[in-house]
């Protein structure tokens, strides 16, 4: 699992995205801060959980981590490099040991391009084989991901999501990245098969050694499959730990409502769970709240918790928290 | 691993019936639309007419003048009748169309080079670049076509020498027209290839290309251009006809292309002080015209239809 | 006593250009009394269409009910024309659906979508009928709600505006809500509270909830009885503790075992299913889950099983007793 071996340092990250208003000259007058300083270590090999509610950056802030947005402010470091001070060129290089699998995998796929074009594309990039080599290789990922190396030449349409999810991942591992960021890739299929596409990346990550950092919404998932997790709220991280210390002794308010809120299959369970149900809507991240900005829902809130952001402390044993009340 | 297995034998019975490529699904939509195939007809005959017609009656012969049949109507030996110095008007017809066709498909491919180049530039990249192309787009939108082209081919008229090109001698008109055509009608193909790459740029797949490590340049023509490809085609195709009706404008007002060359716009305008007495002068190029350009609209329609976005999804 | 709502051997088809689309199966179920029943099952098995059908919601073309019935108190729905199914749809039987920004009209204010079925059915008065909205809001737990009448659904969050979906679904007093995905495109923080609000208004309410998703989660804390379904048939059905706590059709069985859980860990892989979900198309002969089923036998193949009780209450579609492999 984690060799103590830090792969990538993520340091107070922020992604601002500015809100201009004006015709002739744009004025900038508010910024949506979807990310808004947000520091983690991700270990070799280990797969890193980052859950929180819609808005609350995480997406953002897998994009910002791979540099396809550019980041407003903060340090991503790969391996021993500065991310953000490469040069475009030497960053295009970079992009052979950092992937991506997407959420969407009707739009993450070119409709217009044979799924042997989409998988060999990082091939091509990087230059890592060519002519007679690159279809071996295509279909040498094909059998990886459990498909049939036989379709190579069919388009994205003819597959279902669960399939096109597969070419997604094995175009992610063509180049033999290191490091993926998973955007919640299972969120769009049924059920059934989600399970088929989480037991196909932990097999991966056995064979290859693959880094994970696995954004998500769906907690119960997110205990199946991740060794430590991070919870963010409005841009902000507010607790992480490994997975059993955060889901049976979670800190921060947020996370406990959050894993209070999450339903259980078993009637017997239900009926004695107590909800921690939350008042009123999420904040808009063009618009949090001062202080803590999980301030205004707190059951637990007081005066300092308007004033003062709380920082990221370390409660024992690798938990962080960011909660003045924790 | 049992998993593998049965994944497999799941996948192959899933897709086994014949794939069909986007171009397959366009096809077969566009074969439903009966205007459309009765375009394509059109079009075929005319094209036929054009190079076929070219084995019966030699270029020499339509340029021959007979200052002892000008003017005779319709017969057995002239059976589109003669013009004004005693040329065989059929004749004329088919060598005429065949520069006709000439300039129209030439003039597009200008057009939709230069359009979309712009449009996929100025789309993709945005801010200052944008701001400039599109500035420069408008202004040309607001400069009349037909007054560009007037005065661009009176000044580049008589620049150009004669060639030859396929056994066929050209003036050097032809190519100035091709040109001023080309390059005063790719605006509207700008503005749409923009629209399209705004939106398609934020498009998922993009970004998964990005972040792979494709380059701009791979990014616009290997993934965004291919995705734009319907409203290029509709436009292409509609361009033709604009261009063989624009050439027809600029030749009738004198300033096209230069006789002896024969084009079915300069025999509208040779037709012009003879439209009561001498009428098949004018009605075989016009009738000829119209067929055309009629044709063409038809398969434009058809191809706008066939190549609606909806229709690969309906396919899935 | 007769239950509240009967659907007998509901059938629904869609006569599409590719072929015929067989997404309801000659299925039946009952709802009694204030009753909560839960549909769970995957996209394409048929729940959505079941109740759509129902409400009379069905586009025809190209959709058609071919056969089956839809006794509401005794009164077939299917039989009825369309202006009498418009008295008792949205009066007697409400629906709130999966997205309520699609679903909710964006140019007219909540207020007067709100109040749409009170002046309809109930043939309120608009003063009366506008003081009522205002405490349906308040009900749903808008706040401000006299300030938010005159909102723009935009203006609403997506919580909020599925508040208001229930609050103009609850207007004229139903005795039967039916719930299709409601809170699948919300957070789970405002799922809870939605949750939450329907529970706490059918308890206050005495109403019937038909609650459909593909969550089991959801339904194990909400559900009375449970309906599971699968390629637009009814392959378990029984009260909440016996599907949970006793499953015994192959499929819920291996559905159930899919499921991580957020209370406890696991060091194993998940069970799967293998293959994919069927073709509504091209259904074969016999039980639609052979393909993906460690169960199957021959008969399988064949013939397709109806629904048999396994206990009081509890019925399954399936040849095999799966406590001992064997044929039943």
């Amino acid at each position: 699992m984690n060799d103590d071996h830090v792969l990538v340092q993520v340091h107070g990250l922020k992604k601002h995205f500015p809100i201009t208003r004006g015709i002739l000259i744009q004025r900038q007058v508010g910024a949506v801060r979807a990310v808004d300083g947000v520091t983690f270590d991700i270990y070799r090999g280990e797969t890193l959980g980052l859950v929180g509610e819609s808005g609350c950056g995480k997406t953002t802030a897998g994009r910002t981590i791979l540099q396809l947005y550019r980041p407003t402010a903060g340090q991503v470091i790969f391996d021993g490099a500065d991310l953000i001070a490469l040069k475009s060129e030497e960053l295009r290089c970079m992009r052979r040991r950092m992937q991506m699998i997407f959420q969407d995998p009707y739009a993450s796929l070119n409709s217009r391009m044979t799924i042997a074009r989409i998988i060999s594309e990082p091939l091509r990039v990087h230059k890592l084989a060519s002519g007679e080599e690159q279809v071996e290789r295509v279909q040498e990922l094909l059998r990886l991901v459990h498909l049939n190396p036989r379709f190579i030449n069919r388009y994205p349409h003819e597959f279902s999501g669960g399939q096109r999810q597969r070419i997604g991942v094995a175009r992610a591992l063509a180049s033999n990245p290191e490091f993926i960021v998973c955007d919640e890739p299972i969120s769009a299929l049924d059920v059934s098969i989600q399970a088929q596409v989480v037991n196909l990346l932990e097999d991966l990550q056995d064979q290859l050694g693959l880094t994970y950092l696995f954004i998500a919404h769906d907690l119960s998932m997110v205990r199946h499959i991740c060794d430590r997790v991070a919870v963010m709220y409005l841009g902000k991280l507010v607790e992480l730990a490994k997975k059993d210390e955060l889901y049976d002794h979670p800190a921060h308010p947020y996370t406990q409502a959050l894993l209070s809120a999450v339903p259980v299959p078993d009637p017997a369970a239900e009926r004695l769970r107590k909800r921690i149900i939350l008042e009123g809507d999420v904040p808009s991240p063009a618009d949090s709240p001062p202080g803590c900005h999980f301030n205004t829902r707190c059951p637990l809130a007081t005066n300092v918790c308007s004033e003062e952001e709380p920082q990221l402390r370390d409660v024992g044993g690798g938990h962080f928290v960011a909660c003045h009340r924790a | 691993m049992a998993v593998t297995e049965v994944t497999w034998e799941f996948f192959e019975e899933e897709v086994e019936r014949p794939p069909l490529t986007p171009a397959q699904v366009a096809w077969r939509r566009f074969r439903r639309h009966k205007m459309a195939m009765a375009g394509v007809g059109l079009l075929i005959v005319i094209i036929l007419y054009v190079t076929v017609g070219a084995f019966f009656y030699s270029e020499a012969e339509a340029n021959r003048i007979d200052l002892s049949v000008t003017l005779s109507s319709p017969s057995r030996s002239f059976p589109f009748g003669t013009d004004g110095t005693g040329r065989d008007i059929l004749a004329r017809t088919i060598y005429g169309g065949q520069i006709s066709v000439l300039i129209g498909l030439c003039a597009v491919i200008v057009s939709v080079t230069v359009g979309v180049l712009i449009g996929a530039i100025s789309g993709y990249y945005g801010g200052f670049i944008d701001a400039i192309l599109m500035r420069f787009t408008e202004a040309m939108f607001n400069i009349p076509q037909l007054f560009l082209l007037i005065l661009l081919a009176k000044f580049f008229g008589g620049k150009i020498p004669s060639f030859k090109l396929l056994g066929r001698s050209f003036s050097g008109s032809v190519v100035v027209i091709i040109g001023v055509i080309g390059l005063t009608s790719w605006m509207y193909l700008a503005r749409i290839v923009r629209a399209n790459f705004l939106s398609l740029k934020e498009q998922e797949f993009v970004t998964a290309a990005r972040c792979v490590g494709a380059r701009n340049a791979s990014i616009i023509f290997g993934h965004i251009l291919p995705n734009s490809i319907a409203p290029i085609v509709v436009a292409a195709t509609l361009g033709v006809a604009n261009a063989i009706m624009s050439e027809a404008y600029v030749s009738f007002l004198g300033v096209g292309v230069q006789p002896p060359t024969a084009t079915w716009g300069n025999m509208l305008d040779q037709a012009y002080h003879h439209l009561e007495s001498e009428p098949w002068m004018w009605f075989f190029p016009g009738v000829l015209i119209l067929l055309t350009v009629l044709g063409i609209n038809f398969v434009g329609d058809g191809l706008r239809d066939a190549l609606d976005p909806r229709a690969l999804a309906e396919a899935e | 006593m007769a239950p509240l709502l009967e659907i007998r051997d509901l059938t629904t088809r869609f006569y599409t250009l590719d072929g015929v689309v067989h997404a309801v199966n000659g299925i039946s179920y009952t709802l009694e009394e204030g009753e909560t029943l839960g549909i769970v099952g995957e996209s394409g098995c048929g729940k959505s269409v079941s109740v759509l059908s129902v409400m009379g919601l069905i586009p025809d073309p190209p959709g058609k009910i071919a056969a089956g019935q839809v006794l509401y108190r005794g009164q077939d729905l299917l039989r009825l024309d369309e202006a009498q199914i418009e008295h008792i749809r949205g009066k007697e039987i409400a629906m709130v659906f999966q997205d309520p920004m699609t679903s909710l009209n964006p140019v007219l204010t909540i207020g007067r979508q709100v109040i749409e079925p009170l002046i309809v059915h109930l043939g309120m008065g608009r003063e009366e009928a506008r003081l009522r909205v205002v405490e349906l809001l308040e009900m749903v737990g808008i706040p401000q709600a006299a300030d938010r009448y005159g909102d723009y659904p935009h203006q609403f969050s997506g919580g909020m505006r599925q508040r208001a979906m229930i609050a103009m679904a609850l207007a004229c007093d139903p005795s039967i809500l039916i719930a299709d995905e409601p809170t699948t495109a919300l957070d789970v923080t405002i799922q809870a509270q939605i949750i939450d609000l329907v529970k706490d208004l059918r308890d206050r309410l005495g109403m019937a909830v038909i609650w459909i998703t593909h969550d089991l989660g959801i339904i194990a804390g909400l559900a009375e009885k449970v309906v599971v379904m699968y390629a637009g048939f009814i392959v378990e059905r029984g009260s909440v503790d016996d599907i949970y706590g006793d499953p015994r059709h192959p499929y819920t069985l291996a559905l159930m075992k899919s499921l991580p859980r957020v209370d406890r860990s696991s060091g194993e892989k998940l069970a799967t299913i293998p293959g994919l979900p069927p073709d509504l198309l091209g259904l074969p002969p016999g039980c639609p889950f052979t393909p993906r089923c460690e169960y199957a036998v021959e008969r399988c193949r064949q013939e397709n099983p109806r629904l048999e009780p396994v206990g009081p209450g509890h019925e399954i579609a399936c040849w095999v007793d799966v406590t001992t492999g064997r044929e039943r």
